[in-house]
């Protein structure tokens, strides 16, 4: 299987969205964001259909329109966690007609769009695979560096009220970090499904793991599984990967269900 | 003559056609339990509020001691049965600021030793989520306490337990003041508890308030006005 170019660059950015989704979804559980994940996995098929139109290669596209937005969505949802919603919805809404559009406009065809929305083993180029490499050491760095105070933001709001954390700095510089995750993720698993990757992981790690760095670990470790497994799997078997990285993280999370279910009547 | 820590001088504030504070003169000295009592909505967490630098009062002003250490434990937290850090890394999270991610080994020593003081010690792994009301409780105490605050705020801390959990919480309350002279401000509408812990008391009524020494409310209370 490795000696395919293909298959090796698949492994390396499966690793790296692994260890990427993983860590970052620790966060995006934590503040409740899965919605927004996904939402930006849809704008990341419009920027990917829009970079398309124009002749960029999709990642660029992604990037683009995923800082953009996340952007947005924190500025226009404020400090009002209601709103949110609502505001996430309008610019998915927006993004996803607009992706619709650009692809009808492009003269590509639609197994193009089949790649952008369900992922492709296949598509990764080496150059992909190094700009991935830097934009994960970018995330990574981030994190490393605004670690205390994001775990404070996002496991205590209330509590950082008054440790003088600058929250609304805290939380867009959280939001272009998942806009670069979600165009990271995108490359193996498609933008349909990046969120598979940026939630059920880190939503499941925490029902056995109990501190912040724990459940970073483990949920890079549930993450690895699928991808690994996923990539092998379709490689024998010729069928998409996402499927089987989808199905993998769904049956880990509903085993943590059933972990936590029995050990809540066993206290 | 001991220390003032806060020094409050005609305070007041007012909401749109609702005044809420008027004229508040009070101060805090080092080493006090003070108790500001007062039904619901007479300005108690308003007043914490303006403490803690987080509202601009009308006028009048709120002088605290250079370089005073605030810990504080708030009213409402979001921490459901899923909440999954456990009590340790919950009391951890005050550890702030943009410095290496894992923690050195003072900081872990000082987590070590808040467990201790607020009595966590053998569930301290166990996650938060999971813990009962009282045990709850002393974890947020504990939290504030992390950064070694010259103040304690504790904001209705007991509103929400039972008679001998809130007991129990004052217990450690009390024994961090007597035994290691942390000066505390413990807002509350329980009338029974003002008259057992604190050694003074600030009572805010519409419009008006009085404080003094305990002793002082002994007598006021005779008179029958807040039961």
């Amino acid at each position: 299987m490795f000696e395919l170019e293909f298959m090796r660059n698949a492994y390396f950015a499966g690793t790296l969205i692994a260890i990427v989704s993983g860590m970052m979804g620790v966060f995006v559980i934590a503040r409740d964001m899965p919605f927004m994940a996904h939402t930006l996995s849809e704008i990341g098929f419009a920027g990917a259909s829009f970079a398309v139109f124009i002749g960029w290669l999709p990642l660029n596209g992604m990037l683009a329109f995923t800082t953009v937005s996340s952007v947005l969505v924190g500025e226009l949802s404020g400090s009002v966690q209601s709103r949110r919603e609502a505001v996430i919805s309008a610019i998915s809404g927006l993004f996803i007609g607009m992706g619709i559009l650009f692809l009808s406009l492009s003269s590509k065809n639609s197994s193009y769009a089949t790649s952008i929305l369900f992922g492709s083993v296949i598509g990764i180029s080496h150059h992909e695979v190094i700009q991935m490499t830097f934009l994960s050491g970018v995330i990574l760095l981030i994190l490393l560096m605004i670690y205390r105070n994001l775990k404070d933001d996002s496991f205590d709001s209330v509590g950082a009220n008054t440790n003088h954390i600058h929250r609304s700095l805290i939380s867009i510089v959280f939001l272009v970090m998942l806009a670069f995750s979600v165009s990271v993720a995108a490359q193996i698993v498609g933008s349909l499904l990046i969120f598979v990757l940026l939630t059920l992981p880190a939503a499941s790690a925490k029902y056995y793991v109990h501190t912040v760095a724990k459940m970073m670990g483990l949920a890079v470790g549930f993450a690895l599984f699928g991808v690994w497994v996923g990539l092998y799997l379709g490689y024998l078997t010729n069928w998409p990967v996402t499927f089987f990285i989808a199905t993998i993280e769904a049956v880990i999370y509903a085993l943590a269900l059933v972990f936590n279910a029995v050990r809540k009547t066993s206290l | 003559m001991s220390e003032t820590l806060i020094s409050v001088e005609n305070l007041s504030l007012s909401f749109p056609n609702h005044p809420v504070l008027t004229n508040l003169s009070f101060k805090v000295n080092r080493g006090e339990f003070l108790g500001v009592i007062g039904e619901n909505g007479v300005g108690k967490t308003t007043l914490v509020r303006i403490i803690l630098n987080q509202l601009r009062p009308s006028s009048g002003e709120v002088r605290l001691k250079d370089g005073l250490k605030i810990g504080y434990v708030p009213q409402f937290r979001n921490v459901d049965i899923e909440f999954p850090l456990s009590i340790k890394d919950f009391i951890a999270l005050n550890f702030t600021g943009i410095k290496l991610p894992w923690l050195s080994k003072k900081e872990k020593a000082r987590i070590k030793k808040v467990i201790e003081l607020v009595g966590l010690t053998d569930i301290a792994n166990r996650p938060l989520g999971l813990a009962s009301g009282g045990e709850k409780q002393k974890a947020y105490l504990g939290q504030a306490l992390v950064n070694d605050p010259d103040l304690l705020i504790l904001d209705e801390s007991t509103a929400s337990l039972d008679p001998n959990t809130k007991q129990e919480l004052l217990d450690v309350v009390l024994r961090l003041n007597k035994q290691l002279g942390l000066t505390i401000l413990f807002v509350s509408h329980d009338m029974q508890l003002i008259h057992k812990y604190p050694d003074h008391y600030l009572w805010l009524r519409k419009g008006k308030y009085t404080t003094g020494a305990m002793s002082d409310l002994h007598n006021e209370n005779q008179e029958g006005q807040y039961v």
